[in-house]
């Protein structure tokens, strides 16, 4: 009994240390974001990073998830003969669900990844003791940048995987369906409502806090070495997936209840 | 009474003691070498002596202030005044060497960006690095990047130094540049404590030596006070007969 109680605690415990000092990350961020100096060009920059360098990753990404949904609702559903539902089942789908989940996943992996080994070297190399000892602030030249980066450029990208999305499922929809162009193009756009548009939108919202401060809060506690900006970036990207995909329930719960109220 | 002033500092990391009541002080203008065993604590005191590290205990008065209870955003002051020498330098290595060079003249200065370059080419000048100003450190040896390093720790006049193992590794030309680097400032009135297993290099340049041991300051003196004593507790470590 104690054999299991013990790693449980031991998780338990480093559970609530990893939500305290990202509380405590996320708090610094809050407090330095409306305290200048603001670095405007460093924005640019990990928009560029974040953003421009995504785009074919999330293009192939958003190309194939339509695609795919396409062919397997229209093969699942011609049986029933429901084939005429395919535009507006991945249309839904991917404006709701799979455009911003795929897209926070791919950035994830790709930003997520990338922010947390960067900031971890230059912990490992001391630039962020530099950073400090020439009296600027890590949280304001290293961690808002990159933040405010990813929740500016993640509604985009997912704003393109939907487009992008929708054109795969329209592709396959005409060639392997046999569907017509004008009709399909139509129905998508009678499915595709504000709402929906604005659940996925404020989804990817929460992901791009989801994906950005885990990366941040574990490149800053990079402590031993290069070995563990390794790990750091696992750990990143891991803890990043994990709360896109649990959040994503409840998010998507919340944003239910709200249009059901508004 | 000094400059900078460390009063009954305490530290520890986990259960580990590192410093249990160090005490010293260095008048201004003065150069004070910290010597004592690898894992003695001599970075941690130096880290602390900018706010990089917080006590567990203890006062650190730089220049009349009371560091020790400053918050980070207080400490800016402070920094703009008290330079860092990294051991390996820490350049940010997307930054070309004129951008790290440029980067404390931007952040706290609205000087035009010519009085920059002419800045910068000047302190290029003084460490001979003229013509490595577009280089990324990645391409710099190790004696270059320590050299900018000093550079960029210059950039603001401070009017304290401070400097990790600044020579360790170095070859004897950049070892002597390095050495008069020090000597001049101090003969400007710059104050500086140096950490160094290097003892020309500490004899060169410091008027007072510290040896911590066993978390404390075992012994510290002038350069002739310990000259006196033979037997002290720094010449034995100078002579490898203590750690």
């Amino acid at each position: 009994m104690a054999s299991m109680i013990l790693p449980l605690s031991a998780m338990f415990s480093d559970l609530v240390h990893l939500a305290g000092g990202m509380g405590i990350l996320s708090g610094r961020i809050l407090r330095d974001l409306f305290r200048g100096p603001f670095y405007f060009r460093l924005l640019m920059e990990q928009i560029a990073v974040v953003g421009m360098k995504s785009l074919p990753l999330i293009l192939i990404t958003a190309g194939s998830i339509g695609m795919v949904m396409s062919l397997q609702f229209g093969l699942g559903l011609e049986k029933f003969g429901g084939k005429l539902y395919v535009p507006k089942l991945v249309t839904a789908t991917v404006l709701r669900e799979l455009g911003p989940v795929f897209t926070s996943l791919m950035v994830a992996a790709r930003v997520g990844a990338g922010i947390a080994s960067e900031i971890g070297s230059m912990v490992v190399t001391q630039q962020i003791d530099a950073i400090r000892a020439l009296g600027t602030s890590p949280i304001k030249k290293i961690v808002i940048p990159r933040v405010l980066a990813c929740l500016i450029t993640l509604p985009l990208l997912v704003a393109v995987t939907n487009i992008v999305a929708t054109l795969g499922g329209l592709v396959v929809g005409v060639t392997e369906l046999r569907l017509d162009a004008n009709f399909y193009y139509l129905k998508v756009l009678g499915t595709a409502g504000l709402p929906d548009y604005f659940s996925g939108i404020a989804k990817s919202v929460f992901f791009a806090l989801f994906i950005s401060i885990p990366a941040c809060y574990y490149g800053l506690n990079v402590k031993n070495g290069t070995r563990e900006v390794g790990l750091a970036t696992t750990k990143a990207v891991v803890s990043a997936s994990i709360l896109i995909l649990v959040g994503d329930f409840f998010l998507t719960k919340l944003l239910w209840m709200i249009e059901k109220w508004a | 009474m000094g400059m900078i002033e460390v009063v009954d500092f305490k530290k520890s990391f986990g259960a580990k003691v590192v410093h249990n009541g160090v005490t010293f002080y260095v008048k201004k203008g003065e150069c004070l070498g910290l010597i004592g065993g690898s894992g003695a604590g001599k970075s941690v005191i130096l880290r602390s002596l900018i706010g990089l590290e917080k006590p567990d205990e203890g006062r650190i008065i730089i220049d009349g202030e009371n560091i020790a209870a400053m918050r980070e955003n207080e400490l800016v002051g402070v920094r703009k005044k008290v330079a860092y020498v990294f051991q390996g330098g820490a350049l940010f290595d997307s930054m070309t060497v004129y951008e790290n060079l440029a980067y404390p003249l931007r952040e706290h200065t609205r000087m035009e960006e010519t009085a920059i370059k002419n800045r910068i080419l000047e302190q290029l000048a003084e460490f001979g690095l003229q013509g490595s100003e577009s280089l990324y450190p990645g391409n710099l040896s190790g004696g270059m990047q320590k050299r900018v390093g000093l550079a960029r720790a210059m950039m603001m006049n401070p009017e304290i130094v401070l400097y990790d193992e600044p020579t360790a590794g170095l070859d004897p030309y950049n070892t002597k540049v390095i050495q008069e680097h020090i000597l001049n400032l101090k003969n400007r009135g710059v104050t500086s404590i140096l950490v160094t297993h290097d003892m020309p290099t500490a004899f060169a340049v410091c008027d007072k030596l510290a040896f911590l041991l066993k978390g404390r300051i075992g012994a510290q003196g002038t350069l002739e006070e310990l000259k006196k004593d033979p037997q002290g507790l720094i010449t034995k470590f100078i002579n490898g007969e203590a750690s």
